[in-house]
């Protein structure tokens, strides 16, 4: 597609008190994509995703949602943003389907509407069953998900999440990418996510770009990005155990169990050549996978941070 | 959001704001009338026959139109003080803050709220004031004016307080230590006549006075002020704190980074 659901154009915020949050972001978001917005801890994350839902008021600079200009047509651009916070912002103490079908009134939504909207968003999201629970007695992950199906209330165009797993089990977090992925695929809603799974980003993200002391660093395409590795990882599974891993010229093995073994070598390099070698020395491989964390160590190289200062 | 967009909004607001109270009502509509009914027992029915008449009504007559109005006051307050202030607190005010609807409508949805249960506080303890004295409204649409822009007024300057709090402490401040003693001096149990000088002059710049002196008026035919001024003060204070919420909300203070 070739409108841009999202164009920052020179992005400041300064709060009270001097702390500059971001030193000129720009940042642009296409249409339909699924867009990961990466980041040490106070990089700026949250604050754009913040101006964006005109929860911050920007220093200086412009934001344009699908064309529109955050300050002049404020109206029109929340319209067409739906924001899933970082911090569980609703109250507890209402049911689980009033809240969702308050949100679509807010947007002026009618209320049949609304009601079947929300019906709908809360069958989709697992949470038909909790309609009329209080929101406080919610799990944790029940608790991301009514978020999430707040966001939706209203049909917006570009949804925003802001670490939308956090604290989410393995289970319920792939239930999410596969809920948002399908949003992405066949409603063609635009979603930007930060997230400190990189892994999140990897396999749900088609675009990343990282944020580091209030600046866009990189922003490109994942595949592009990746290939910007100067080395691959594989996890192989053996056919019998060894004791020590064989030393190959020109690639790097690391004995991860007697069973497993770590393979890393240059981007590029044949892999006939590694595993004639490694039959060579009498190693069987079983199987073979990609090692999931390329993401993180590009991140790493880029930002010199470790994944557990991401948040 | 077009016009009917924003009714919808404003609506939605007004509904939730009302089932807030209505869900918890024995902690917002009931207390209110077992004050009212001690305060008949009490002042009226123990002390108010010895006082004898007051402006020229039974004693118990005299207070009851006050008793009603203080409660659709302190009522009003309470109620968007608290509901604005949580909101902020707990963070669902970002709910109103990412949606289209306009400061206005945000602004008149809580005051709608705040004057629903100062309404209903004030009808429920009329109802209780009416086991006590007979309550023969002398003009209604003076009654109902008067209760609808004290409401209001009363809804507004919650929203102020609120929007200016940082904790619980700052949303108690201005009603115990402000809006009480104003109620209390304002002519709820006396007539200002009662008062020596210089408290009698003192008391007329007190604008609850000019408040329940008008209800009273409306409700017995008795006031120490002039209408006419009572409902100017009433207007005036309307569109004055109106229009210090647009201009708060607008600039984002206290709730927008």
């Amino acid at each position: 597609m070739d409108m841009n659901a999202l164009e920052i154009r020179g992005l400041t915020k300064t709060y009270a008190g001097g702390t500059k949050a971001l030193d000129g972001v720009d940042l642009t978001v296409t249409a339909g994509d699924f867009f990961a917005l990466l980041g040490p801890n106070g990089a700026g994350k949250t604050t754009v995703i913040s101006t964006l839902a005109s929860l911050v008021t920007a220093t200086t600079g412009e934001v344009r949602v699908f064309g529109h200009d955050l300050q002049r047509e404020r109206a029109k651009v929340k319209g067409l943003i739906g924001l899933v916070p970082q911090e569980f912002n609703f109250n507890g103490f209402v049911p689980v389907q009033e809240i969702v079908r308050q949100q679509a009134g807010f947007y002026g939504v009618a209320r049949a509407e609304a009601s079947a909207r929300t019906a709908y968003l809360l069958e989709q999201l697992g949470l038909a069953d909790k309609a009329t629970a209080q929101a406080r007695q919610l799990s944790g992950g029940m608790k991301r998900r009514l978020m999430i199906a707040r966001a939706l209330a209203h049909r917006p165009s570009l949804l925003v999440l802001d670490e939308p797993t956090a604290g989410v089990d393995v289970e319920l977090r792939h239930g999410m990418w596969e809920f948002l992925t399908r949003l992405n695929r066949e409603e063609g809603v635009t979603i930007l996510l930060t997230t400190h799974y990189l892994e999140e980003a990897e396999a749900l993200c088609r675009h990343v770009a990282i944020i580091q002391r209030g600046k866009i660093v990189v922003s490109a395409p994942m595949r592009e990005l990746l290939e910007q590795l100067p080395e691959e990882s594989f996890v192989l599974d053996l056919v019998e155990p060894i004791a020590h891993a064989p030393s190959i010229p020109g690639v790097r093995l690391n004995l991860l169990s007697p069973g497993v073994l770590e393979l890393e070598v240059r981007r590029g390099q044949p892999l006939d050549q590694v595993f004639a070698a490694l039959h060579e020395a009498g190693v069987r491989v079983m199987s073979m996978r990609n090692k999931s964390n390329r993401l993180e160590a590009l991140f790493i190289k880029l930002t010199g941070h470790g994944v557990e200062d991401t948040v | 959001m077009n016009f009917m967009q924003q009714m919808r909004a404003l609506w939605t607001l007004l509904e939730r704001e009302t089932l807030r109270f209505v869900r918890i009502w024995p902690q917002t509509i009931i207390p209110p009338m077992v004050t009212t009914a001690l305060y008949f027992i009490i002042f009226g029915g123990l002390i108010g026959v010895r006082v004898g008449e007051v402006g020229g009504v039974p004693y118990m007559d005299f207070i009851a139109p006050g008793l009603v109005l203080m409660a659709v006051i302190s009522n009003s307050y309470a109620n968007v003080v608290a509901s604005f202030f949580s909101a902020k607190f707990q963070r669902h005010i970002e709910e109103l803050m990412v949606s289209p609807m306009s400061h206005l409508s945000l602004i008149l949805g809580f005051m709608a709220g705040g004057m629903a249960r100062g309404m209903a506080v004030g009808v429920a303890v009329a109802l209780v004031a009416a086991l006590f004295v007979d309550l023969s409204v002398q003009d209604w649409g003076l009654a109902l004016l008067v209760m609808l822009l004290t409401s209001a007024v009363f809804s507004l300057a919650g929203m102020l307080n609120a929007i200016f709090a940082k904790t619980f402490d700052d949303i108690s401040i201005v009603p115990t230590f402000v809006l009480t003693p104003l109620t209390y001096l304002g002519g709820v149990f006396f007539s200002i006549e009662l008062l020596p000088q210089p408290w009698r002059d003192l008391s007329l710049f007190n604008p609850l006075l000019y408040m329940i002196n008008v209800f009273r008026e409306a409700v017995i035919g008795v006031s120490d002020v002039p209408v006419g001024l009572a409902l100017g003060l009433l207007f005036g204070l309307f569109f004055v704190l109106l229009t210090a919420c647009v201009y708060i909300l607008r600039k984002g203070w206290g709730l927008r980074g």
